[in-house]
């Protein structure tokens, strides 16, 4: 009825710590600290940079959702958007939806990526360094 | 089957941006993100329905069906368009931001 606003929201947060943490490594890089992103590129990636893709992986997946919403008559592109929101039975089975349903999706999500980077990150730390000369 | 659908789509993005050069200039990560978010949501949803109907889950009526598998090819169709005009908003190839200088005279 309305599982895609949890991972939606989800993404608008991570959206927001991924903008908050990329201003902050520009900013130390800005200041001549990038000497440990030049050694190995690829395992030191900046963590904004993983965060980057779970923030496009949750965007991407709720705009399918909500499309699919929109097919089933769920959802609506005018005030108050939730075809439901104006029987309060139907708003309780809403909020209930979005506990349980919403709540796993975004947590699945959330998971693989965790599990994705993991893997990653392991692959990339079992090959030997390289060193990233940088133009001054 | 929308699922289904789904899932079928993010593997084929998914061959194609590790066929695609490492500066993905086509933007096919674009398509991979929706159509694996998408599917990882809808298998939660399908857990959560196969744990509400059971096996009733796998024997779908046709014409629910139809309507799945239309919706699943709309979904297709929505996620081809949003990595279009992403594609044509960051334009790596600068062929968008070029055109007008080309129908020029």
């Amino acid at each position: 009825m309305a599982c895609f606003v949890v991972p939606a929201a989800e993404a608008a947060i991570v959206t927001i710590v991924n903008i908050v943490l990329e201003h902050r490594s520009k900013k130390v890089e800005a200041q001549g600290k990038a000497l440990e992103t030049a050694i190995s590129a690829d395992a030191h990636q900046p963590f904004y940079v993983k965060l980057k893709s779970l923030s496009k992986l949750l965007w991407g997946g709720s705009v399918l959702l909500a499309f699919e919403h929109l097919w089933h008559g769920e959802i609506q592109p005018f005030y108050p958007f939730l075809t439901a929101a104006t029987d309060p039975e139907a708003l309780s089975e809403v909020y209930h939806e979005m506990a349980t349903v919403g709540t796993s999706m975004a947590a699945f999500v959330t998971l693989s990526w965790a599990l994705v980077q993991f893997v990653r990150s392991r692959m990339v730390s079992a090959e030997p360094a390289t060193v990233k000369v940088q133009d001054k | 089957m929308t699922l289904l659908i789904t899932v079928f789509a993010a593997v084929v993005a998914t061959v194609f941006w590790y066929r695609g050069g490492a500066k993905d200039e086509m933007k096919i990560s674009t398509l991979c993100y929706l159509y694996w978010g998408a599917s990882l949501m809808w298998f939660i949803d399908a857990v959560f329905e196969y744990a509400e109907v059971k096996a009733e889950y796998f024997t779908p009526a046709a014409a629910d069906m139809l309507n799945d598998s239309f919706l699943g090819f709309s979904v297709v169709a929505l996620g081809l368009v949003i990595w279009l005009g992403v594609l044509l908003w960051k334009d790596p190839k600068g062929k968008w931001r070029r055109l007008p200088q080309t129908t020029n005279h």
